[in-house]
């Protein structure tokens, strides 16, 4: 009787640990869970279809590694058609029903706005794709993003536009929502920077004549560069206008239109000698060989072109280093509880992306300075890097 | 029992009882999306399937709706409850501004202007960033009652419904009062509509004006939803959902804008597994639904389920 009881509540006890122990067991095996909502479809694909194909790629590659301190990672990837609201909708999903750790993606500003209130209720962290500097400032707790903003462009621009002794800016703005974003930092920080804005013109995104608004620059007295704050075909046609009115001024392109496909829109002669801040990516190979971000961006290149057999692209960047700054976090957190992973986030020091080397604080969301825009030219049909 | 208060029952029961088997708080989500998309298409409803004028500029009422919820705090102090009957005002008088030139034409020509007006707001919400954001949306302040902070999926799920169930009783009724049956008249045939004594051009308006209404409270509810807008809510695409959405569920049938409102939410949700494919396969799905059930789905099931006992 005795040794009965005993062995039966012996079992009772073993299940009872099996049973406490079991999801312990579990969690060590499960898969880590990371969450995606991008625009690869609709009006951002060119953005959003490149983050998705750089986060299926190296998820692979981490997982065909052997994962995060031993668990795979699991990419929940959902389209958001470039539509703030079901944007939104997904989110909801990743957080109450998919249950992610974090999530990288929010390809442009608005859906990444609609969507940070979802992760910022849940205290689970959010790696944005988007460029508005509206998403890090000021700081949200859970908030990151990894491109630079439109601001750093307007500095980066200005600052060339001094070193060349010029201070009387033109600008003619798209009015997208890149091409506003940006126009308005630039009115912002002009000042700071020793620029006056003496013409201020705009161009609807799908235009296709920029003559008149160029004819009234041309007329303003005291003009001395013209910066163009726009993506998509606007600023190739304004390039192409500008060169047909004979225009001898600076031009200065936004980091919008860093891609080959702008210089054949706008003809390598047309293009000739315009200027534009861009992120390292574009010119890896004329980059130094002790430059830091050399070898991260040759390796990425490689590897992006070789599984997709297309040309690479800034935005495919920002997903990369959203999610490795992402998996070294998890990494040195040792977990996946939301306030430990935000801070393991936040204490990213020296780390070397394709956008740039990234040093997070509580204050800074982004952890990227001016250094990490590249002047370039463009000379033949060619990016030229030129000297910062 | 009338069918109207059956039609309002079934309605209050689906509410009431669904969220027993949503297995996480995404579901409150994804339901009240629907009742508060389904409160715009059956506003649009009444002007599509019970007048019989098409507008494919009602995602532009919806946008004012949505916008005036974060204007009228920001611009004018105003509470962001206030807001919602202030948007309903709004909207309400620029339909019947709006209205009266445009209801004399008729078919693709109202069409066109309908469309022009919903690109016009577009245009405004793009381009005036001061004020509106711009592309980037503006952020709509957290609503506040009594010191009770609403928020959350379920509070919502609550509220939509409700508004839904509102919402849908007022068109029955609407449908089955004198002024519906003047609108069935000239939405059958203006002429005949105008012999028998029917004011055509009052009607017209009151329809626009009244589905102007429910686009504005919808799109006022789902901004504070959201706690954000982005002019995609005004857009052109928009208004192409809610028009497919009446179109769907049966142009002559209240309770098909709810469900064609419910197809076209639930559809993007349930295909994510697709990928690239999705959006082929919705308007596939689109198309038999039209090819099969040419009256729409609700008086097509109806029909079908008539004849099978005979």
């Amino acid at each position: 009787m005795g040794i009965a009881s005993m062995l039966r509540r012996g079992a009772l006890a073993l299940g009872a640990a099996a049973i406490v122990a079991l999801p312990a067991l579990a969690q060590r095996n499960d898969p880590i869970r990371i969450g995606a909502v991008l625009s690869v479809t609709g009006p951002a694909s060119f953005l959003g279809d490149p983050e998705d194909k750089t986060l299926r790629l190296y998820v692979n590659r981490i997982n065909a590694a052997g994962g995060v301190n031993g668990r795979p990672i699991q990419l929940i990837v959902y389209d958001d058609g470039g539509d703030a609201n079901r944007a939104r909708t997904f989110a909801t999903r990743l957080v109450e029903d998919d249950r992610v750790v974090a999530m990288v993606g929010g390809t442009t500003t608005g859906t990444t706005m609609a969507m940070r209130p979802v992760f910022e209720d849940a205290r689970i962290p959010f790696i944005s794709l988007a460029g508005g500097i509206e998403i890090i400032d000021p700081v949200s707790p859970y908030t990151f993003k990894t491109p630079h903003t439109d601001r750093m462009a307007c500095e980066k621009i200005f600052s060339d536009v001094r070193a060349r002794g010029l201070s009387r800016v033109a600008l003619i703005s798209g009015t997208d929502g890149f091409g506003q974003s940006m126009r308005t930092q630039c009115q912002r920080v002009a000042q700071a920077a020793g620029i006056t804005i003496v013409a201020d013109e705009q161009y609807g995104p799908r235009d296709s004549d920029m003559t008149p608004q160029l004819t009234r620059i041309r007329n303003t007295q005291g003009v001395e560069a013209v910066v163009n704050p726009g993506f998509g075909q606007g600023p190739a046609i304004v390039t192409r206008n500008y060169a047909q009115l004979g225009i001898r001024l600076p031009l200065y392109q936004s980091h919008g239109v860093a891609s080959a496909q702008f210089i054949q829109l706008a003809t390598p002669q047309a293009a000739e000698g315009v200027r534009l801040p861009a992120a390292a990516l574009l010119v890896a190979e004329q980059l130094p060989a002790n430059d830091p971000q050399r070898q991260v961006l040759i390796d990425y290149k490689t590897a992006f072109e070789r599984e997709t057999g297309q040309p690479v692209s800034t935005f495919g960047g920002h997903a990369y280093d959203g999610l490795m700054i992402l998996v070294e976090a998890i990494k040195r957190a040792n977990s996946t509880d939301g306030t430990r992973l935000r801070d393991a986030i936040r204490a990213t020091r020296g780390f070397v992306g394709t956008g740039g080397v990234v040093n997070m604080s509580a204050t800074d969301h982004m952890g990227l300075d001016l250094s990490a825009f590249r002047m370039v030219e463009i000379r033949n049909g060619q990016f030229v890097l030129i000297g910062n | 029992m009338s069918a109207r208060w059956a039609t309002l029952i079934i309605l209050a029961v689906i509410i009431g009882t669904i969220p027993w088997f949503f297995p996480s708080g995404f579901y409150f989500r994804v339901a009240a999306l629907i009742w508060v998309t389904a409160l715009a298409a059956v506003g649009l409803q009444i002007l599509m399937g019970q007048a019989g004028q098409v507008s494919l500029g009602h995602a532009g009422f919806v946008g004012i709706g949505a916008y005036t919820m974060a204007l009228g705090p920001k611009l004018l102090g105003l509470d962001v409850l206030l807001c919602l009957p202030l948007g309903a005002a709004i909207a309400g008088c620029v339909a019947f501004v709006v209205g009266r030139p445009i209801l004399r034409l008729k078919g693709h020509y109202l069409a066109v202007a309908t469309l022009g007006f919903g690109m016009l707001v577009t245009m405004v919400l793009v381009n005036e960033v001061a004020l509106t954001g711009g592309p980037d949306g503006i952020r709509i302040p957290r609503p506040e009652l009594l010191g009770w902070r609403i928020r959350g999926g379920e509070t919502f799920y609550w509220i939509t419904g409700g508004a839904l169930l509102i919402g849908v009783w007022i068109a029955l009724n609407l449908q089955a009062s004198p002024s519906g049956r003047a609108l069935a008249a000239l939405h059958d045939s203006e002429v005949a509509a105008r012999t028998v004594g029917i004011d055509v051009a009052a009607h017209k308006l009151r329809a626009f004006v009244i589905a102007a209404v429910y686009g504005s409270v919808a799109g006022g509810l789902l901004a504070l939803m959201n706690g954000f807008v982005t002019p995609d809510a005004a857009g052109f695409l928009a208004s192409i959902e809610y028009v497919t959405m009446v179109v769907i569920g049966g142009l002559a049938s209240v309770p098909g804008a709810v469900v064609g409102a419910a197809l076209l939410v639930l559809l993007p949700q349930t295909l994510t597994f697709l990928h690239e494919y999705e959006q082929a396969v919705i308007g596939l799905l689109i198309m038999l639904f039209m090819i099969f059930l040419r009256a729409g789905i609700v008086p097509g099931l109806a029909a079908l389920l008539r004849r099978r006992p005979a």
